[in-house]
């Protein structure tokens, strides 16, 4: 059995490794269009304040340990076309592969706005290494940096162009920070916190264009609210699209991302999606959407593997979830952390101290949830989403208290009290 | 045989010799408050609870790391965080269902229970046996088996359910198959 798999992300590894062992004796062939070996995305705010080097963002260390276990890596191979009934893909350039089965994990890329000046040179996306490099150039101490986007993306990289010492401002069109991921009580907070540490932050802003600088800067960007700042560098994070383009024609059928079911396959045979480019079952919802984060990318590439090589396991959605540290102020949320109708919330806010908990039930069962300040055991709250915990009286007291969410599944999960008679019976 | 750590809350005093012994042990200081086993305490009911990692087959944190800076302990089955590899990206703790992956702030990097490397010191310094590290089967797995059949679920098999159940047994070893 030839199994191919387009793209070496997280997803991409995933499954190449799990097919290599629940296949032994197929073939596994992994194609990149980038010239690196196969590394995380996730890495790079860490890669740019050089906390680790290129070989730190590795997903798997070591020379050779793809070619060791039996799965060929060819870097630098972009797909431009797949033929569904030929079963076999073309590469830009004129190769040919074919396969018996196919993985789609091709991720996805990021978005340029139709701004005036957005080609200007020093405006930079940041999702690949090579965005990296060019951003390390420009990003130096006491540079200009202007960026555009404060969703999560935008704010993960946040931190480390302020830990490169620059000069930052940050230009959010929605009235808050990660408006996605955070209330507007959380997003709130995390914009005074980064005021506070000296960044720029206009919120309910729009850039209107990226202009030539004074001052001896290169760069300016214009805002709708007549303002413009000088930039040495213009980092664009206004969010990011799957990458399909390539399947036009294929048969495969795409929305937001591939459609796929309940066993990540497409709507062609043998031909499978798996991570970012995937628009997979999400947990909590029962609707099929595109997360993008780094756990769903690897559920899914084992999920996708296991099913290609014949073993079927059943996608039961992954819950979306997120954690974030801007500035040492950490962030997560779960689920459905905007709450349900008909259901109810548990919150604590204490926005001197910058600390905030949210908690959202429907009827007994906690369905999603949010926290700023909080790093102790935060992935119960996904333990107690996935299980589905019921959580009888423990929900009064974390109405009371939301902070004792761990205490709240342990009681309702271990032998203590009444359910010690149930365990040590 | 690997061994588990079988952690028995009704024996628990909350006299927290255990969090004393693996702070000291994991960080040369007696400071609980880096102790990778917590022990929760049920004011109400005066109970307390000892608890932490479960090493569960899933491994939903080696999975999540997306520089594989958490490996498998093939001696002792724990699930190991390399602390130079690990960049502190903190995904694994949102990914690790049971709580028990914690981020610090000082280091900037994950801890987690490895078992003390199969010399699990929480154990030893247990007066009361609440934490003892035995042989997976002498762990009550059965016990535990059965009441996370009350568990709700959601339809159909899951491919990898958090088990959210079985949180006293450590170390469970696979059976066969792949
Ligand atoms: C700076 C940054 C920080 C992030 N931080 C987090 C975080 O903290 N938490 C989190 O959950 N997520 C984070 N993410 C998102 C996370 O990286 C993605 O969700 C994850 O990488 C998705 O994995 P994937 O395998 O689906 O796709 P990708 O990792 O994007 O991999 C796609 C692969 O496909 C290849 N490819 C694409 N098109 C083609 C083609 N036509 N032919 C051949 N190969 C192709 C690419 O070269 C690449 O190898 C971050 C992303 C970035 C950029
Ligand atoms: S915090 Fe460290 S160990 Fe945890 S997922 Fe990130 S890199 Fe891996």
């Amino acid at each position: 059995m030839r199994h191919v798999i387009i793209g070496a992300g997280p997803a991409g590894v995933v499954a190449a490794e799990t097919l290599r062992k629940l296949d032994p004796d197929g073939s596994v062939t992994m194609l990149s269009s980038e010239p690196e070996p196969p590394y995380s995305r996730m890495a790079i705010p860490y890669y740019l304040v050089e906390q680790v080097g290129e070989e730190g963002t590795w997903l798997r260390k070591g020379d050779g340990y793809f070619e060791s276990n039996g799965i060929t890596v060819r870097s630098g191979a972009r797909v431009s076309n797949v033929d569904t009934e030929a079963k076999q893909l073309g590469l830009e350039g004129g190769d040919t592969i074919p396969y018996d089965k196919l993985l789609i994990a091709t991720g996805s890329q990021p978005v340029i706005p139709p701004l005036p000046g957005v080609d200007r040179e020093g405006v930079h996306t940041c999702w690949t290494l090579e965005d990296s490099r060019h951003i390390i150039k420009r990003a130096t101490e006491g540079a200009r940096v202007v960026l555009i986007g404060a969703g999560f993306i935008g704010c993960i990289i946040l931190e480390s162009l302020v830990n490169r010492k620059t000069r930052l401002t940050v230009i959010e069109q929605q009235n808050r920070m990660v408006p996605r991921m955070m209330d507007d009580r959380a997003g709130g907070l995390i914009k005074r916190w980064c005021q506070d540490k000296g960044v720029t932050v206009h919120t309910s802003t729009t850039v209107k264009s990226v202009d030539e600088g004074s001052d001896g800067h290169p760069l300016a960007v214009s805002m709708d609210n007549g303002e413009s700042v000088n930039a040495d560098l213009v980092i664009v994070c206004v969010g990011v699209k799957a990458n399909t383009q390539f399947l036009d024609g294929s048969g495969v059928k795409t929305d937001e991302g591939i459609l796929v079911d309940r066993y990540l396959q497409t709507s062609v045979p043998d031909v499978y999606a798996a991570g970012d480019v995937a628009q997979g079952l999400d947990f909590n919802t029962g609707e099929y959407t595109v997360q993008a984060i780094q756990p769903t990318a690897a559920d899914h590439g084992r999920l996708a593997a296991n099913n290609m090589a014949g073993y079927k396991l059943k996608h039961q959605g992954s819950v979306n979830m997120n954690v974030l540290d801007t500035l040492g102020l950490i962030s997560t949320s779960f689920g459905l952390w905007m709450g349900v109708e008909g259901g109810d919330s548990a919150e604590l806010y204490d926005g001197d101290r910058f600390r905030y908990i949210n908690l959202q039930f429907q009827g007994d069962v906690l369905v999603g949830g949010s926290s700023l300040g909080m790093t102790e055991h935060v992935g119960v709250m996904r333990g107690l989403i996935q299980s589905k915990v019921r959580l009888g009286h423990w929900k009064d007291k974390l109405k009371n208290d939301p902070t004792r969410i761990m205490e709240a599944y342990i009681a309702c999960t271990q032998a203590i009290g009444h359910n010690a008679r149930v365990l040590t019976a | 045989m690997l061994k588990a750590l079988k952690l028995e809350p009704e024996k628990c005093t909350g006299c927290l010799q255990c969090e004393m012994a693996c702070s000291f042990e994991n960080t040369g200081a007696f400071n609980p408050a880096k102790s990778r086993i917590k022990v929760f305490t049920f004011h109400d009911e005066g109970r307390f609870a000892p608890y932490t990692c479960t090493q569960c087959d899933e491994a939903w944190c080696m999975h999540a790391c997306p520089v594989e800076a958490i490996v498998l302990n093939m001696a002792t089955g724990s699930k190991d965080v390399l602390s130079d590899v690990c960049v502190g990206c903190k995904v694994c703790t949102i990914a690790c269902p049971f709580g028990t992956v914690n981020y610090e702030a000082d280091t900037g990097k994950v801890v987690k229970c490895d078992l003390c490397g199969g010399d699990p010191w929480c154990s030893k310094a247990c007066p009361t046996g609440a934490i003892t590290y035995v042989s997976a089967d002498e762990s009550g797995m059965e016990r535990m088996r059965a009441w996370a059949q009350q568990a709700p679920r959601t339809a159909g098999a899951q491919p990898n359910p958090p088990k959210a159940k079985e949180v006293q047994v450590f170390n469970i070893p696979q059976q066969g198959g792949h």
